[in-house]
């Protein structure tokens, strides 16, 4: 069995396994967790209208905070649209999902998401350098975040050289690339980066709790 | 008085094939192999003083089909004649002989050429039950050795030979295995695809014959020169790639105007082979140009790499059944797991409230 065999074959299959139940398994248990009943009146009625406000209130950057915010949200907005027009829009990708689900959809041009994937690359790697070098961004910071950031790297660099036939042998960056997407498939739910999950009801959560006590989200 | 027997120049005269020719034929073997043009004399010179080396070439569990691939090359080529021109001793199937006769002439041909014969070798080695692929009485295997052992190379032709082939495929009924598991102290080169094209063939005898050694090989002992890259890369339809343009199905549009056949299975990104510059059929075409995706023949366990229709980006063993399972793992060892993290949840609340109120219980009594 080649790398390329192993890597299309078993690697993929147990990594979906392994995300499939990795990630009912943490829904499953933030759902069952127990929670303390509010002890005091609700200071406001509609509370879904908090919580609804709050999922998207929060995409754009707080007032208070906009001008010393504004270069990590605009690279992290830019980055995360960047990964999911790759993942989602490139005609290889599109494949690979009609395989799975026997659904396909219209592509990109190859050129667009070459750039959308430079790009994307190139704003993780100046966030992971920025973490790494700003005092108050590398206290904060533990292994997950520095992980996180690197697991999701390496599919989009692995991806690139195998598109443009930079360094190793062709079918070797694509064993690599599909190694790499194992990985993050492997690392998403017990990590940091399960936040694609939980992020849009937790938000939801978040803006219930305030308006329930009379906060404006 | 006994004389000589003709050198591989006679023999081509003889033939009405012109010096020009020859060194024009010289020149292009040198240009497949890559070397430099001053080698051309070298290789014309060494040629025309080949007195017919002996050539064994053993089949073993094979279709025929790199013996067709030679014959069908289009005669009557130089290379064929170059292939007329070394003396194959053994044959199964081109040989007038047959039975004792023909063993006798291998016999005859490995004693009188001890240490100097090249044995080719297309087909796969059974080594489950020895009675699976036999010649004369003889394994297989047997005969492999015995052959071997007085050999200066040996040469496997064709993806069964070199390594495995099909015979190998899962589940591998009759224990089959290349050449180079059985035979590991002499030179091997590797020369597969199913078949393999017929001018690699010629060109690496042409080179064994020039400079007496074998090719500069790759970690596949394939010669590097005819697959150093990949199918891919030399291909016509690389444009259509790159510009997202592919056929769909086999009589679609994209089919009709000859996009890419990457959507259809082409193998081509990871197969090493000279298909895409060589072709086939006096450079004819070669399957991608006639419609068809690669299937990657050339590579080891090309026949287990999944369907030859599925394209190389997909998964081979996840599908969404597996995935449908998995949920239904997540989900049940979520339920169960948090059904009883929920219980110790309030069995630890409610030792914590015992607690506090003991506590307070007895500051009171206090």
């Amino acid at each position: 069995m080649t790398l390329l065999d192993f890597a299309r074959g078993p690697a993929l299959e147990w990594a979906a396994v392994i995300f499939v139940v990795g990630l009912f398994w943490r829904i499953g248990g933030l759902i069952f967790l127990a929670r303390a009943r509010p002890l005091s009146r609700n200071r406001r009625d509609d509370l879904w209208r908090g919580g609804w406000r709050m999922v998207w209130s929060r995409f754009v950057p707080n007032r208070v905070f906009r001008d010393r915010i504004s270069l990590q949200f605009l690279a992290g907005w830019v980055w995360h649209v960047g990964f999911f027009v790759v993942l989602l829009m490139f005609e290889v990708h599109i494949l690979f999902f009609e395989g799975l689900f026997g659904l396909s959809w219209p592509a990109l041009p190859n050129t667009v998401i070459l750039v959308a994937a430079a790009v994307t690359a190139g704003l993780l790697v100046m966030l992971l350098i920025r973490r790494a070098t700003q005092p108050v961004l590398r206290a904060i910071s533990g292994f997950d975040d520095y992980a996180s950031v690197v697991v999701v790297l390496l599919p989009l660099l692995t991806g690139l050289a195998s598109y443009a036939h930079l360094g190793l042998a062709y079918e070797t960056m694509l064993a690599l690339h599909l190694l790499s997407v194992a990985l993050l498939l492997v690392w998403l739910p017990f990590s940091k980066l399960v936040h694609v999950i939980t992020m849009l009801p937790s938000r939801y959560v978040m803006g219930v709790k305030f308006w329930r006590r009379g906060v404006e989200v | 008085m006994t004389h000589p027997p003709p050198s591989l120049s006679d023999r081509l005269r003889a033939h009405g094939i012109s010096r020009r020719s020859f060194l024009r034929y010289c020149a292009t073997t040198a240009s497949l192999l890559a070397l430099p043009p001053a080698m051309a004399p070298r290789i014309a010179q060494a040629l025309e003083a080949q007195r017919r080396p002996s050539v064994i070439w053993l089949s073993f569990q094979e279709c025929t089909g790199c013996t067709e691939s030679i014959l069908r090359s289009d005669a009557p080529s130089i290379e064929s004649l170059i292939f007329e021109s070394i003396s194959l001793d053994y044959h199964h199937t081109l040989m007038a002989a047959s039975g004792h006769a023909a063993e006798a002439a291998r016999e005859a041909a490995m004693a009188e050429n001890a240490g100097q014969y090249l044995v080719l070798v297309d087909g796969s080695i059974p080594l489950g039950n020895m009675g699976f692929s036999t010649t004369a009485g003889e394994s297989n295997v047997e005969t492999l050795r015995r052959v071997a052992a007085g050999a200066a190379a040996i040469v496997s032709i064709g993806t069964c030979a070199a390594y495995g082939g099909i015979p190998y495929a899962n589940p591998n009924p009759t224990g089959a295995v290349p050449v180079s598991e059985i035979i590991r102290d002499k030179p091997i080169v590797n020369i597969p695809g199913c078949p393999p094209i017929p001018a690699v063939m010629t060109s690496v005898l042409a080179h064994f014959l020039a400079f007496g050694e074998l090719p500069e090989l790759d970690d596949l002992g394939r010669p590097v020169v005819f697959y150093g890259q990949n199918i891919h890369d030399r291909c016509y339809r690389r444009p259509f790639y790159e510009r997202g343009e592919f056929a769909e199905s086999f009589d679609d549009e994209g089919a009709k105007k000859g996009w890419c056949l990457y959507k259809l299975g082409c193998k081509g990104p990871t197969t090493y082979n000279a298909c895409a510059v060589l072709k086939w059929n006096g450079g004819t075409s070669f399957p991608i140009e006639a419609g068809h995706p690669c299937l990657g023949c050339s590579e080891p366990n090309f026949w287990d790499a999944g369907s030859f229709y599925q394209p190389l980006s997909q998964a081979t063993d996840l599908d969404s059944r597996t995935l449908a399972l998995a949920v239904g793992a997540g989900v049940a060892g979520a339920v169960v797991a948090g059904v009883a993290g929920r219980e110790a949840q309030k069995a630890h609340h409610e030792a914590a409230a015992k607690r506090a109120a003991d506590r307070s219980k007895a500051e009171v009594s206090e």
